[in-house]
């Protein structure tokens, strides 16, 4: 390559450089700067000791998180097979059903859930209107799980469509052929085939998941504090950026874990489609 | 070849919506017999295979086993296994995960599986790519791989759906040999799909030759060409001169203006019927001496011979000589009786046989036909 076109190809890159410096690795920086100093800028280690304090809100978030990627997981992938069966008119109106409630903003989403889960709310309107005894549903731990199933499905779903929507059917009939019944071809042929999209719906679903506020605030009635509802008051209430980012790095790190595990996966079953 | 029945197609009609794929096809195969289904795309050939894999079934008549009837049954609970087209590897396994995939189904004991593979690696060449990814093969390997996995499993009957479709010209005809071998070794039915006329001439005890969902001639690959049922199979089949003739009593007919004797008699005083003239079996004569006379048009060097075009009275007809002619020789041609073979009028009739239109640009496009499109509805566009 010549000087010129060395050049050339610098010029062309910067502006994504300059885009990553700015909007990941500043922010990356800062995160951990706060991390480590006192609001006077002083090195420090109390935030990270302070940590300890919240271990209850973070396992509690991993859990939450690892429920909700799951129950995601067991909706979308026979949705997604259905789905991918369909012809391709019936497919693209499914697919654009699955991502409707996408359109709307995600608060309006979890406050609807509130209306419809409240003590007086719809169902137990419904309910008591047929004689059955209400239901308490709001404020638990079941409602914040579906809250994140609700709001995080279709980053499930779509995924694990679009490898299965691709999938070649041959390789169906030719594990039919070998003598695979209904369940051995979707357990030896269309599950290992599906997993990179199951992997990245999985890191779709378990990464916000485990990150997310607002859900738990709304919807478990302030009982059930997931890390993200922390960090928020962190930063929106006690003003303490320095805590906030301690908890922010942590769960970035745990995040990269669990990506990283999840990325194994998928290499192992390593696909060409 | 036995005698007894492995396969046997009773009546058997498929539609999909107005479009019928298959009208009341009957069909028997025999055990250990290498049959070709044989046809251009959207014959119907490929949709008869994947019935007898049981991928397919009938809207109307009856498949047998060994004379039990297995409508219904599914693909998985019949002793037939099948090359797709594309061989249908599993990218996810390597190469002995793949070979062994079915035996691991019928949960046979670890020795017994390793034994299996390792025979049957061995029988496709293959020892020393257990370990393999299947995108790190070539599609040669890839075939021999899907062969391997097909026949580990000890199937009574082999479906081939174009399987050397994918592979070059050399390659094909190696595994040609190859596969016609293995047939042979391990004594089991093939049965054959394609649309490649020479590999099924090549391969094959019985030919099936069908268009438009019904079979147009079943017999071996010398019946097929030497005695083709009617102008379809005649033009199919190697090239065919097919001319209007008359039958003007046995053993002699009229075409080109000429009588000629022949071979073929049973046919009414002065029917009309198609002649057939293989291009190899015209002699090329001196004009004084031919029964017929005509003019050279174009000349292509083949190799083995000249392709030459001969106008004779307007329609223009293919014959291959090893002796050169020049374009625009006038040339005479001699035919002897047991070059000329006469068939009945059919709906094919008048819509082959005629090379005036005749190029190799034309036949080539032909020839590149696409896989059948009744299986490809698993392809669904991205999202």
């Amino acid at each position: 390559m010549n000087r010129r076109s060395s050049l050339n190809s610098k010029l062309t890159v910067s502006p994504y450089i300059i885009w990553a410096a700015l909007f990941i690795i500043a922010p990356l920086f800062f995160v951990v700067y706060y991390s480590f100093t006192t609001s006077a800028g002083d090195f420090t280690l109390e935030n990270v000791q302070a940590l300890s304090k919240y271990l209850p809100t973070f396992l509690r978030s991993i859990w939450f998180g690892i429920e909700a990627t799951l129950i995601c997981l067991i909706i979308a992938f026979p949705t997604a097979y259905i789905i991918a069966q369909k012809t391709d008119k019936i497919q693209r109106t499914m697919v654009m059903l699955v991502m409707l409630p996408m359109w709307m903003s995600f608060l309006i989403r979890t406050y609807s859930w509130m209306a419809i889960l409240q003590d007086t709310g719809i169902i137990n309107t419904f309910l008591t209107k047929l004689g059955i005894h209400p239901v308490h549903m709001i404020n638990t731990g079941g409602a914040v799980i579906l809250g994140m199933v609700y709001n995080f499905l279709p980053y499930m779903i779509l995924p694990i469509y679009s490898v299965m929507a691709k999938l070649d059917y041959s390789m169906v009939e030719a594990c039919q052929d070998l003598g695979g019944n209904r369940l051995t071809v979707i357990r030896k042929c269309i599950i290992p085939l599906s997993l990179p999209g199951i992997v990245s719906g999985v890191t779709m679903v378990f990464v916000p998941s485990v990150s997310t506020f607002y859900i738990s605030q709304k919807l478990g009635g302030g009982s059930f504090d997931l890390i993200g509802d922390v960090i928020e008051r962190q930063f929106q209430q006690s003003y303490n950026y320095n805590l906030g980012a301690a908890l922010s790095l942590v769960l970035m790190i745990l995040i990269l874990i669990s990506m990283a595990f999840m990325n194994k996966f998928s290499d192992e079953g390593e696909i060409v489609i | 070849m036995e005698n007894n029945i492995i396969f046997d197609l009773k009546n058997i009609t498929v539609a999909y919506g107005d479009n019928t794929v298959l009208k009341n096809l009957n069909l028997s195969i025999h055990d250990r017999e290498f049959i070709t289904l044989l046809g251009p795309s959207g014959c119907g050939k490929t949709t008869t295979l994947r019935i007898i894999g049981g991928f397919i079934e009938p809207d109307e008549g009856e498949v047998f086993f060994e004379g039990k009837k297995i409508n219904g049954v599914p693909p998985y609970k019949r002793q037939v296994n099948t090359i797709f087209q594309r061989y249908a590897l599993f990218p996810h396994l390597n190469v002995y995960e793949n070979v062994v995939f079915g035996l691991r189904l019928r949960h046979l004991p670890e020795k017994e599986i390793k034994e299996t593979a390792r025979e049957m690696l061995e029988l496709v060449n293959l020892k020393g790519f257990e370990k393999r990814h299947i995108s790190s093969l070539s599609g040669g390997q890839q075939q021999r791989v899907a062969i391997a996995r097909a026949l580990a499993v000890k199937p009574r009957v082999l479906l081939l759906d174009e399987p050397l479709g994918a592979l070059d010209l050399k390659l094909r005809k190696d595994m040609q040999v190859e596969l016609k071998n293995i047939q042979q070794r391990l004594g089991i039915t093939f049965i054959y799909v394609t649309h490649d006329q020479e590999e099924a001439l090549s391969m094959s005890d019985t030919i099936v030759v069908m268009d438009n969902g019904l079979i147009q001639q079943i017999g071996t690959p010398e019946d097929i060409y030497n005695e083709p049922r009617n102008a379809f199979v005649a033009d199919f089949i190697g090239e065919s001169n097919i001319v209007d003739g008359i039958m003007l009593k046995d053993l002699y007919c009229q075409f080109s203006g000429q009588r000629f004797e022949c071979l073929d008699k049973g046919f009414a005083p002065n029917e009309q019927v198609d002649v057939v003239v293989r291009p190899e079996d015209v002699d090329v004569v001196p004009v004084e001496k031919g029964m017929l006379k005509g003019t050279v048009t174009s000349v292509t060097f083949k190799g083995v011979h000249y392709e030459m075009i001969v106008d004779i009275g307007g329609f223009k007809w293919m014959i291959q000589s090893t002796d050169y002619q020049a374009e625009g020789d006038r040339i005479g041609l001699y035919i002897e009786p047991d070059a000329i073979h006469i068939m009945k009028k059919s709906e094919y009739s008048g819509m082959f046989g005629d090379y005036s239109s005749f190029s190799e640009e034309y036949e080539e496009l032909s020839n590149a036909e696409e896989p059948e499109d009744e299986e490809n509805s698993g392809e669904e566009e991205d999202l």
